[in-house]
């Protein structure tokens, strides 16, 4: 048990560590670039299909974008635990007397940087696929909500992604618990990216109380996470 | 060796039951059959809802039930982690009575809809109340399949407390979103047309006594349930082999 | 009465959906006692 890891400087290290060694994993094997990226487009693509009419998809925009993001999300979490449970990463890491929290706010960090790159993608998809479109006003609000979804997403995603992780039949299990937690995000980006691609004419005022609503889920979930991450690990 | 025969599984024995239980099951059994015949025959159509009120006898208090006993699967979750109460016990009332509560919840759904399909001449509105109600249901049956992800009973135990505190802190910011989401974006729901009523005495009996009879079944069903677990924890703690040792053994001497 | 089929059929599913799951309980729990010696029930 070494020395540097104890307390919450300990607590700041690991997350760094861990998160640096997640997205160090990612740019060597490509994963998010080369599967889930194109996953996410042809989702979009497919709903293109579904959908059939232009004045539809450009209404429904940012409702795809985030539902893209939530499958996506999905596949994410896996992978991410998949990394972890695969040598028993997770179980050397405990016993190592690492602390739980470090482990998942490194987790979440490195799971909220991917999928930062993924909304990005999806909104430049959505301007090329559904003609959205926003100002520089709305810009800020897309990029605040972002980062406010995201964070929600990745703490309650690594939060119900170590629930599950090492049982068998995770993968089935994980869409079942982790879709009904995040509809709240899912109702709050959509309507605040609304606002901010001004669909159906609505004004960038109305998207930030639903900020609101994400940032307060966010932080929600992410001291849930840290606190209840150990116990859930602690076996 | 004969008396452990003739109490061995067979038919005769009530496992699970006890002098108590069999008291509240007789009275269950009576008081179903008192409500039903109320709330089908006795009781009057309402004012305003018609007959279609007689559903509310059996949909009211099943919801309400449902939402207890998931209040009590959260208590006893809590009561778990705690280490000075940690006691599997509460582990298995936790996941007994997420269990009737899933069963109760999924019931008042679907009378729910029926009653809907009446009054409002549709299964599904999408009112924060109905909304949040759906989510809690897949939230526990989603909470009853980690329950069931295998590992040692106190890993299952942990797991499945903490998943159902999590629950506590979901279902209210899905609640509040939901209604965020209605009243900026839909016009006033549906809900709450039609949905007045004026009870007499009667009617208000009746629901009463609903209220009664399915928080007695709870009881039953949560004592049995929790018990049955608890066979089965032991089971698994005897070990397979060793079960299967005693039923050679049991064929042995037949 | 208007709608019969519609209220009978909901206590149909309430009480048969209660009773269906307590019989269940009754029998898992009966299969699965057979290994297990009646003065182990804690509750007896």
């Amino acid at each position: 048990m070494s020395r540097s890891l104890q307390g919450s400087a300990g607590v700041i290290a690991t997350a760094r560590l861990i998160a640096a060694k997640d997205l160090r994993v990612e740019r060597r094997s490509r994963v998010l670039l080369n599967q889930v990226l194109p996953f996410a487009l042809i989702v979009m693509v497919m709903f293109a299909f579904a959908l059939d009419s232009d004045a539809v998809l450009e209404r429904v925009a940012p409702g795809l974008v985030w539902l893209a993001t939530l499958f996506s999300v999905l596949v994410m979490v896996s992978r991410s635990f998949a990394v972890e449970t695969a040598d028993g990463a997770l179980d050397q890491l405990r016993s190592a007397g690492v602390p739980a929290t470090g482990i998942f706010i490194g987790k979440m960090l490195a799971l909220m940087a991917q999928l930062l790159v993924l909304v990005a993608l999806l909104v430049g998809a959505a301007v090329v696929l559904y003609r959205a479109s926003f100002s520089w006003e709305g810009g800020v609000l897309l990029v605040t909500t972002a980062i406010a979804a995201t964070c929600g997403l990745a703490a309650v995603g690594t939060l119900y992604g170590g629930l599950a992780a090492g049982a068998k039949g995770r993968e089935t299990l994980l869409p079942l618990l982790l879709l009904p937690v995040v509809a709240p995000v899912l109702i709050g980006a959509t309507r605040a990216t609304e606002s901010a691609f001004g669909t159906n004419g609505i004004a960038i005022s109305e998207g930030w109380p639903w900020f609101g609503l994400l940032a307060v889920f966010a932080v929600l979930f992410s001291v849930a996470g840290a606190v209840a991450f150990g116990p859930l690990l602690d076996d | 060796m004969n008396t452990s025969m003739s109490t061995k599984g067979s038919p005769r024995d009530r496992v699970t039951g006890t002098p108590f239980t069999r008291g509240l099951g007789i009275l269950v059994l009576a008081g179903m059959a008192l409500l039903i015949v109320l709330g089908l025959f006795v009781s009057p159509a309402d004012v305003n809802q018609g007959e279609s009120v007689r559903i509310m006898y059996a949909h009211v208090p099943g919801a309400w039930l449902a939402y207890l006993a998931f209040i009590v699967t959260a208590v006893s979750s809590a009561a778990y982690l705690w280490n000075r109460t940690r006691s599997l016990t509460w582990d298995r009332i936790a996941g007994a009575s997420a269990e009737v509560g899933v069963l109760f919840m999924g019931i008042s759904l679907i009378t729910g809809s029926l009653w809907g399909r009446i009054t409002w001449g549709t299964y599904w509105t999408w009112d924060a109340r109905l909304t949040t109600t759906a989510f809690l249901f897949v939230t526990y049956i989603g909470y009853l399949a980690v329950r069931g992800l295998g590992g040692t009973h106190q890993q299952r135990a942990r797991r499945s407390a903490v998943l159902a505190l999590l629950a506590v802190l979901e279902i209210p910011l899905v609640h509040f979103s939901v209604e965020l989401w209605n009243t900026l974006h839909q016009e006033a729901s549906v809900a709450g047309r039609g949905t007045n009523v004026d009870m007499d005495g009667l009617m208000l009996f009746t629901l009463f006594l609903g209220v009664v009879v399915f928080t007695l079944m709870y009881v039953w069903l949560v004592l049995h349930r929790q018990r049955s677990l608890t066979l089965d924890d032991m089971l698994d703690d005897s070990g397979l082999d060793n079960a299967l040792t005693a039923r050679r053994a049991e064929g042995m001497k037949r | 009465m208007d709608n019969a089929g519609f209220i009978i059929a909901s206590y149909i599913i309430t009480f048969g959906a209660v009773g269906a799951y307590a019989i269940g309980v009754i029998r898992r729990s009966r299969k699965s006692s057979r290994d297990i010696p009646r003065d182990q029930r804690p509750w007896l």
